[in-house]
């Protein structure tokens, strides 16, 4: 790894004022970024940890009614904390394993986007505000392909939004090396339609199966999409799993997804 | 090169660490714990866990300076000053939950997190708990065992050696 400067401040504003030095990068919990400059893929000038900004942390209810997660809350903090929202609990607890969770960051794998992420399922399907320091992006417009999104250079999520839904669960089919989704589906059911977002199936990174959806939110049982699947073109296709199996695989999981959420609280 | 302080087995410890300096390679090479393994470098086999401020963290994938001023628990605190082996250490060796030893450090500190939260796990929570430890000799079974039994649970029923 080329080395770096290293900041660490304390408020938004003074990480925002730090980012604006070139080739500067924010740090998450670095469980992502640190890996990838150990490869030489990045070679930042300086890290800007967003652990240090007090006002980046915790779970909070909205006057709305919506889960409000500071960007840089960690997976274990969620997985602990987001009880109001247990389909969102249960996903940030199977992300890696406990000591990932304790560092990595909902901010961090919102930004980065990989495409077999489980957290950008989550967002989009339960149509999840992203919050920066500049702006509000709703979850469909901010997720633009893989490892791309919505943010522009220096920009840092503070915050998400989650409306909590009467009914959700996330299936993830762990690819057993890397322990990412091989195929997730977040199945989302609120008072005014079903909405199901898959990861780790397509090129195009997380997307929303609205042929599920359009079912879903008519009768929402695992019988409404019996035999139902995407097509498999587009989908990924690599030594772990063909494209036919993995559009394959969506389907099974959002009727599994389904079935838990009918048997289980939000 | 800049000036990090942390409290290491209770403590307070200072040393030189660049931006870029692992918190793995700070304990080892700077304050010559050399306990901590590095397994893979990449966040993968839990051979490099230690617990910053009380949680169990990868300390290949964490800055040095992220670190500073906290309180930071290594293999080499566990044991009694005299020596004398804490129960996880003592069932590790009891149970034969150790082969080459490379991955011992980071299971054991592993384990001793899941034993802070959950005190009386059963084998599969122990399992799911191992997920990021990596062990190229034992096989598992013995981990388990030995962590089973450290938490003061009747092992004997658990299948052969
Ligand atoms: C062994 C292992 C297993 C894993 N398994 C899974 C899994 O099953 N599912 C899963 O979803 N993920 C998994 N991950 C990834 C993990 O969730 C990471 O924590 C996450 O992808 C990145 O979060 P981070 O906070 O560590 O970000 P970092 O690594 O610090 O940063 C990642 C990127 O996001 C940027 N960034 C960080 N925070 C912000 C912010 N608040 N605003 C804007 N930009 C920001 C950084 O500049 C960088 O570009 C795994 C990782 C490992 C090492
Ligand atoms: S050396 Fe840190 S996880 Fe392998
Ligand atoms: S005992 Fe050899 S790697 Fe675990």
């Amino acid at each position: 790894m080329y080395n770096f400067d290293f900041e660490k401040p304390s408020t938004i504003a003074d990480a925002v004022s730090a980012l604006g030095t070139e080739d500067a990068q924010a740090l998450g919990g670095g469980q992502t970024l640190l890996p990838t400059m150990k490869q030489r893929l990045a070679s930042p000038s300086k890290l800007v940890s967003l652990k240090g900004i007090a006002e980046m942390q915790g779970i909070c209810t909205g006057d709305d009614g919506a889960l409000c997660i500071g960007g840089a809350t960690t997976h274990a903090d969620v997985a602990a904390g987001a009880g109001a929202y247990a389909g969102l609990a249960g996903l940030a607890a199977g992300i890696g394993d406990p000591a990932v969770r304790a560092r990595g960051t909902i901010g961090g794998s919102l930004a980065n986007n990989d495409p077999a992420a489980c957290y950008p399922a989550g967002a989009l399907a339960s149509g999840a505000t992203i919050v920066t320091n500049a702006r509000e992006i709703a979850a469909d417009d901010y997720f633009q392909g893989m490892f791309t999104t919505a943010l522009d250079e220096g920009e840092i999520i503070t915050e998400v939004r989650f409306p909590v839904p009467e009914a959700s669960n996330y299936q993830k089919f762990e690819q057993p090396a890397s322990r990412f989704a091989l195929v997730g589906v977040f199945v989302a059911k609120f008072a005014d339609g079903v909405r199901v977002a898959v990861t780790g199936a397509s090129e195009d990174g997380v997307f929303r199966w609205s042929e599920a959806e359009a079912a879903l939110s008519g009768n929402f049982s695992a019988d409404a999409i019996v035999d139902m699947a995407p097509g498999a073109d587009g989908m990924i296709s690599d030594l772990h799993g063909t494209a036919a199996y993995r559009a394959h695989l969506v389907g099974v999981l959002t009727r599994r997804a389904v079935a838990a959420a009918l048997s289980l609280p939000t | 090169m800049s000036q990090v302080t942390m409290t290491v087995n209770g403590k307070e410890m200072s040393g030189d660490a660049e931006g870029r300096t692992l918190l793995s390679q700070f304990l080892r090479e700077t304050l010559g714990l050399t306990g901590t393994h590095v397994g893979c470098d990449t966040s993968q086999c839990g051979a490099c866990v230690v617990h910053v401020d009380g949680v169990a963290v990868k300390s290949c994938t964490m800055l040095a300076m992220e670190a500073e001023g906290a309180s930071v628990d290594t293999i080499e605190g566990q044991a009694a000053q005299d020596g004398t082996l804490n129960a996880l250490q003592q069932a590790f060796q009891d149970h034969h939950g150790l082969q080459c030893g490379f991955c011992t450090p980071g299971m054991i500190m592993s384990a001793a997190d899941l034993l802070k939260s959950n005190p009386n796990p059963t084998e599969a929570e122990v399992r799911h708990h191992l997920e990021g430890n990596i062990c190229r000799c034992t096989g598992y079974h013995n981990i388990v065992k030995a962590i089973m039994a450290a938490s003061g649970q009747d092992v004997s029923s658990i299948a052969a050696e």
